[in-house]
């Protein structure tokens, strides 16, 4: 009656050292399928995803494949033999080799045993395998690092189905992606379905779930919640799904009362980056920052931050000019910066919560350059407990938190200096729903303190949730400047294309 | 709690290995375990370890200095100039250890300002610094150094008898052990050292942290150079060749990490002492100093292949 399925996973339990990570877990995909695994960080959607490729044994269950084949993988060269691929989200790039070297990395065509390759074979295959995917505009000899991610991700598609893959496993593959590269990506994974192969797309962004998936698993805490057909269900119950009790509304109630001019930007300008940039940040409000990958967003604040040299322009604070040259500066006249990529530049991963939360507070908890043990301790106890960040204590290393906790700590970290300004680029990135909202609340209660908020986002209803204004930028200059109530997200992607 | 035991028994590492090969010598040999054997030992490492002490900042901001050694013979032949020149001693020491200071400000100028490598910067300046002190001292030993008892007392001096170079490496050890876990420049060489970009945006001048690492390696270099000096009553232009290998093996023996980060100074002392031990013990049982090489070798090799073992 029902469809066979691909791969059907039953009763999986895995423990690391006492701590239940799975625990009876169900979990089936059906060929040609699109089904999205989602839960929040920690509920156990890697793990699961490690134990059916065998990275990990498992401590129970069943896993079986087409035919009621039961299998036991040891090494994910084993579940690739069985048409078992996964895309990470690190993707297995190397950039100075050309795609048809990527393509074929590890499994070279050679004349006999020789050892001498057959490039031009290898260069028509690695074609044929970018045309079933539609993307032949990548040239197959071109150095892969010279692409954008987008297409490498697309290298690494292809590499995959060349090994005749039936199921293709994606781990947040559209983290690092620009809008546009987004799209095909769809039109990618939607002609994979059409020949038959199945995908299971890790996602935290809901829209994208709702826009391509067939199915959806949930799991919470190690268990699963449930499979739905997506058109069965809705935004509002995949999120009580996964958090295992209703949120409310996404993004919080605002009480902030707007004071005084705190940042003025007069005509600011980067090398090629961008220029003529006006704009102004009052106290307790929240300027939204919106545009496409590359627009130069990150640069602008950036370069307000001091983290790169302006070229052209003023930043004032307060009525009066500021120089700044290197963060130091900026973090002294108060302003915070919250990076997009908290783990190369936000946080020092083998360092503990304690250490990381320090740094830009180590002054103001020393004495003539000496840390005093016990006021870094209250300062640090203090923010973790205020931020509610789920830790064993302020000596765990960063590295082994969650990404929803690892950004709290990044939070934390400026909260410590008082700031009267605080800059968040892409402050919900691979966060999931339910510290996503925590986060929007600490956004709130500093607004209500009177601090003044710079969010850069790529995620649009996050943009109009949150803000009081929204600036959007298109190709390095202001396109508009939208007030909270007069934006919507078609008015926000018509100025961020250029539209007039 | 399980993680912190794991963690400090990584760290009894070092500390294992130096009393076995304690113990082994201990037994093999009549004469390792007498007072005067073993204040002797500490009296040549005195010096490694201070090269090392300052090579563990370098390390730990996730760089390398290989210019150790020259600037130790430049050091060494610069005071020993002053000296045999009738300068006071005490001014000429005073001076030398300026010049090394300066010597690995410009190492550090070079790395961070001129964005070079620390690898190729230090090589360079190896060569520099090593051939600076071959035009000094026209390839000749400086001798005839003052006979003042100060400067004699640097490297043959004894403090309630312990040698002098032994008290001055324990206060550089502590001076430096404090710096490192207390003061706000020893949470920045950390923070460099696991990730230079995060340190930056959180306000931290990281080069000028990398300057100052290598400043105090080079004035620490020196002081090794001129206790040696003081010992030998000569400045040679050939001292100090091929100290940084030392120095190297002892930040790495002592479980300090190559790129940066992680690590800590009593590792290294324990470090130099395995060293210094394993020198000392090799010499006592006669063995050929061209065995001792290989064995040395072998240890150091040994010691990180374990501590790779256990990660």
């Amino acid at each position: 009656m029902a469809e066979q399925n691909l791969v059907e996973m039953r009763n999986i339990d895995k423990s690391f050292s006492g701590n239940h990570v799975l625990q009876k877990v169900d979990f089936s995909v059906k060929p040609g399928e699109v089904h999205a695994l989602m839960g929040e960080n920690g509920a156990g959607k890697s793990t699961l995803i490690k134990v059916l490729t065998g990275i990990h044994p498992r401590d129970g269950g069943t896993i079986t494949m087409t035919g009621n084949k039961e299998v036991d993988f040891s090494h994910p060269k084993e579940a690739e033999k069985h048409g078992i691929v996964v895309i990470h989200q690190e993707l297995n790039i190397i950039p100075h080799l050309t795609v048809t070297e990527n393509m074929f990395l590890g499994k070279e065509l050679s004349i006999g045993k020789t050892g001498i390759l057959r490039k031009r074979e290898m260069q028509k295959q690695t074609l044929e395998s970018l045309k079933r995917l539609g993307v032949e505009n990548i040239p197959p000899n071109a150095t892969a690092g010279s692409l954008s991610v987008g297409k490498q991700q697309m290298i690494d598609i292809a590499r995959a189905i060349s090994t005749n893959a039936e199921m293709i496993i994606m781990d947040e593959p559209t983290a690092a992606l620009t809008d546009r590269e987004i799209t095909s990506l769809f039109k990618v994974i939607e002609s994979l379905r059409k020949q038959g192969v199945s995908i299971v797309y890790i996602s935290h962004r809901m829209e994208e779930i709702f826009q391509i998936c067939d199915r959806i698993t949930v799991l919470r805490d190690g268990r699963s919640v449930g499979t739905e057909q997506i058109r069965d269900t809705s935004f509002e119950s995949v999120v009580k799904m996964m958090v295992g009790r209703e949120l409310g509304e996404r993004f919080p109630e605002r009480s902030n009362v707007i004071g005084d001019t705190l940042l003025e930007v007069k005509d600011l300008a980067r090398d090629e980056w961008f220029e003529g940039i006006n704009f102004q940040v009052k106290e307790g409000e929240i300027l939204g920052v919106a545009g496409l990958m590359g627009a130069g967003r990150t640069e602008i604040v950036e370069t307000i931050f001091g983290a790169a040299r302006k070229t052209k322009g003023q930043v004032v604070l307060k009525g009066r000019p500021i120089d700044v040259t290197h963060p130091r500066d900026a973090i002294r006249a108060g302003i915070g910066f919250i990076t997009e990529d908290r783990k190369d530049e936000g946080l020092v991963l083998n360092l503990s919560i304690r250490e990381n939360v320090a740094l830009p507070n180590l002054k103001a908890v020393s004495n003539k350059g000496w840390v005093s043990n016990t006021r870094e301790k209250d300062l640090v106890d203090d923010l973790i407990k205020k931020l509610h960040v789920r830790t064993t204590g302020r000596e765990q290393e960063v590295k082994s938190l969650s990404g929803g906790n690892q950004q709290k700590v990044v939070i934390a970290k400026w909260l410590g200096i008082q700031p009267r300004l605080l800059i968040l680029d892409e402050p919900t990135r691979g966060v999931d729903v339910g510290a996503k909202k925590e986060i929007y609340h600490i956004i709130n209660q500093l607004t209500e303190q009177g601090v003044a908020i710079i969010m850069v986002s790529s995620e649009l209803p996050e943009i109009l949730g949150v803000s009081d204004r929204i600036m959007v930028i298109h190709e390095g200059r202001m396109a508009k400047i939208f007030d909270r109530g007069e934006a919507d997200q078609e008015k926000i992607m018509h100025a961020a294309t250029g539209g007039e | 709690m399980k993680k912190k035991i794991v963690n400090n028994l990584s760290q009894l590492g070092p500390l294992i290995g130096l009393i076995i090969i304690v113990i082994i010598l201990g037994f093999t040999s009549d004469s390792f375990f007498t007072l005067n054997n073993i204040l002797n030992l500490l009296r040549q490492i005195s010096i490694n370890a201070l090269i090392a002490f300052g090579m563990t900042f370098v390390i730990l901001t996730g760089g390398i200095d290989l210019s150790v050694g020259s600037i130790l013979a430049f050091g060494s032949a610069l005071t020993a100039g002053m000296l045999s020149s009738g300068m006071d001693p005490m001014l000429a020491v005073f001076i030398g250890l300026l010049a090394g200071l300066l010597m690995g400000a410009v190492n550090g100028l070079i790395i961070t300002k001129g964005k070079v490598a620390p690898f190729i910067a230090t090589l360079a300046t190896m060569t520099i610094f090593r051939g600076a002190t071959l035009v000094y001292t026209e390839g000749r030993p400086i001798t005839g150094l003052s006979d003042s008892f100060s400067f004699e007392m640097i490297g043959k001096g004894y403090v309630f008898g312990i040698p002098f170079p032994v008290i001055l490496m324990l206060i550089a050890f502590a001076v430096l052990f404090f710096v490192l876990r207390n003061t706000i420049f020893g949470r920045q060489v950390y923070s460099v050292g696991g990730n230079e970009e995060a340190s930056i945006l959180s306000g931290i001048r990281a080069d000028r942290v990398k300057i100052w690492v290598y400043s105090i390696t080079g004035m620490l270099s020196v002081l090794a150079g001129i206790i040696l000096t003081s010992r030998l009553n000569s400045a040679q232009p050939t001292a100090g060749t091929m100290y940084e290998l030392d120095a190297i093996a002892a930040v790495v023996l002592g479980g300090t990490s190559l790129t940066g980060g992680r690590g800590w100074l009593t590792g290294t002392l324990i470090g130099a002492l395995i060293i210094g031990v394993l020198d000392n013990g090799l010499n006592l049982l006669n063995v050929s100093s061209f065995y001792q090489q290989i064995v040395k070798g072998s240890v150091i090799l040994l010691a990180v292949l374990l501590d790779r073992r256990s990660k």
